[in-house]
């Protein structure tokens, strides 16, 4: 406390500094980076193609399990490299996260910027559309809506998108009730700005925080949704090399060759961990007096 | 108390009625029905046939007023799948669906709660950290490949379990861990920072003063109160847990509402899939508006 009165940082420095001290956030960090490099550079590093089958290598078990270094993480039941399906899983995965949780995060800040702003009618019409969505059980509307739209990735993608953007409307119209009552939106609103401006110079930066952890927790969702949409046969099809997908398609061979599910899980979890570990070091370095 | 509940009722009503239009539309998502159900190859007399017999050459609101109606007194017609009442065919599968989801919350609550209780004693302490740590880490893992792993290692390496199947109670161990974890974490974070709430507030620190047997604080003073928002957001997990048990009966083969709302979804069996996702959305607004009713009873500051 002494540190900080004599020497005062500014805001933003603050901030960095407690972000370099937050061993979550730069550990998460540093995996998803890895992650998202491993996606870009997947043609670079993938060691074969991911859907070039072959009966006579199919099977081969990962390098620990006795495996060969031709094949380190082993082959499928159709002869596909592991390795290479999972760097190209990657891609599907991190690019189903972007622009699904993108997606709804327009729908949700729209809608919960407008309600939380504007209260009376607008909120209660608000209200009642985040009731209605979340009276629908996800999985069951996303499996419907792919099964009689087609499963495509796109199709896959958009679908989520319209149906995931509950939290950041129930967070944000919180949060932008919060800040309409601070004086300088009445300062703002005073001076003659348009609603506009408000909304976008005044609002919209004082609510970031909370969109950003709930952008890393939607996108952390949309990729578990889509693993499960694919694992039940109605997300992204074969051959696509979805994580999901790669499970769905060991569970048959579980009994004897678990390594097959084993890989694309520890992949699945290790982003969706770090994102998540991500999330919460943001809302920690971005509020830490909120963290309990 | 009375207007605030009637105001949720009055929402409920709405959702209700909108989730109604929703289900009814699913008939019209995928184009034409009547094509949809002549399939391939049928000439156009067969399908103008089939539009009239299913009425489907009747002005839109009229067909979804009388698909209410007849769905109001339980008839959601005939499965062209399986070819028995809808009615009939959920009602039977939903006893497992619904066993499920009274496990798996109560898995849910039997967990979650001590363990919040635990961490909100010692705020920050190692017990603390690892609780909000095993929340995180349950959080991050899907839950078919969740259930996947305890077959391999419950079913096949140990041989205590059942892989699949609701012949014994056996069946629905397994069913019941997956499905409840997920809701594990919500419910203990409520319960942390309820207790952690209760316990720094004055009257907790008078019954200290009053010498107050430290255990007898925890469980009457503290969990009590802490406890009320926990019980709302079970019902509302309740809820979710109907979507979740899609999967959960799905990688486990257990025969339930879930496992039939994916068999019919993938064998395009609208009427089964319109029945199911009405019925799945009614039951979380039910839950919902009791966790609405039950928080109002028990708090009189929300009634306002």
């Amino acid at each position: 406390m002494t540190m900080t009165r004599t020497l005062p940082l500014s805001p933003r420095r603050q901030m960095a500094q407690r972000a370099l001290r937050h061993r979550g956030l730069i550990l998460s960090g540093a995996v998803l980076l890895a992650i998202v490099l491993i996606a870009i550079l997947a043609p670079v590093i993938a060691p074969h193609d991911p859907y070039r089958q072959s009966l006579v290598t199919r099977l081969r078990p990962p390098v620990w399990l006795g495996g060969t270094w031709q094949y380190p993480l082993g082959t499928d039941a159709l002869g596909r490299d592991m390795l290479s399906r999972l760097i190209y899983g990657a891609r599907v995965s991190l690019m189903i996260g972007l622009i699904s949780a993108g997606v709804s995060m327009v729908i949700g800040t729209v809608l919960g910027i407008s309600a939380g702003y504007f209260g009376g009618r607008v909120d209660s019409f608000v209200q009642y559309l985040i009731n209605v969505r979340l009276a629908m059980p996800v999985i069951l509307v996303a499996l419907a809506a792919v099964s009689l739209l087609g499963g495509s990735l796109l199709i896959v993608t958009m679908v989520m998108g319209l149906l995931l953007w509950d939290r950041f409307a129930v967070v944000l119209r919180a949060a932008t009730m919060q800040v309409r009552s601070m004086e300088y939106i009445a300062a703002a609103d005073m001076l003659g700005a348009t609603q506009p401006r408000i909304l976008w110079k005044d609002v919209l930066p004082n609510v970031m925080s909370h969109l950003i952890v709930i952008l890393t927790l939607e996108m952390a969702h949309a990729i578990i949704l889509e693993a499960g949409l694919s694992f039940l046969g109605l997300g992204v099809q074969p051959p696509t090399p979805s994580w999901g997908l790669m499970i769905s398609e060991g569970k048959e061979l579980l009994l004897f060759d678990s390594w097959l599910i084993m890989i694309p899980g520890v992949a699945l979890f290790l982003l969706v961990f770090s994102i998540n570990m991500f999330g919460d070091g943001i809302r920690d370095v971005t509020a830490p007096e909120g963290r309990n | 108390m009375l207007r605030y509940l009637l105001g949720r009722l009055g929402m409920a009503a709405l959702v209700a009625l909108t989730v109604s239009v929703i289900s009814f539309g699913l008939i019209y998502m995928a184009g034409d029905p009547a094509v949809a159900l002549a399939g391939e190859n049928a000439t156009p007399e067969i399908i103008a046939q089939i539009r009239a017999q299913h009425g489907y050459d009747r002005p839109i609101a009229v067909q979804y007023l009388d698909w209410l109606a007849h769905a109001l007194r339980g008839d959601f017609g005939v499965s062209p799948y399986f070819k028995i009442e809808v009615a009939t065919l959920i009602a039977d599968r939903l006893r497992i669906t619904m066993t499920l989801g009274v496990l798996g919350i109560s898995f849910a609550l039997l967990v979650g709660v001590p363990m919040g209780v635990l961490a909100a004693m010692r705020p920050n302490s190692m017990i603390d950290r690892a609780a909000l740590f095993i929340a995180v880490v349950g959080q991050a893992i899907p839950s078919f490949w969740f259930g996947l792993i305890l077959i391999v290692l419950f079913a096949v390496n140990l041989g205590w379990l059942p892989a699949s199947g609701a012949d014994s109670w056996k069946g629905f161990v397994l069913p019941t861990i997956v499905l409840g974890y997920y809701a594990t974490p919500a419910i203990m974070r409520l319960t942390r920072t309820g207790m952690i709430e209760v316990l720094g507030s004055d009257y907790i620190r008078t019954a200290r003063a009053k010498g107050v047997p430290p255990r007898k604080i925890l469980f009457k003073h503290a969990l009590r109160n802490a406890v009320i928002p926990v019980v709302s957001l079970a019902a509302v997990q309740m809820g979710f847990m109907l979507g979740g048990s899609i999967v959960t009966e799905s990688v486990f083969a257990l025969h339930g509402a879930g496992y039939l709302a994916w068999q019919s979804i993938s064998r395009n069996d609208l009427p089964t899939m319109q029945a199911l996702i009405l019925i799945f959305s009614l039951f979380y607004i039910i839950f919902t508006f009791l966790a609405d009713a039950l928080n109002a009873w028990l708090d009189p500051r929300l009634r306002d």
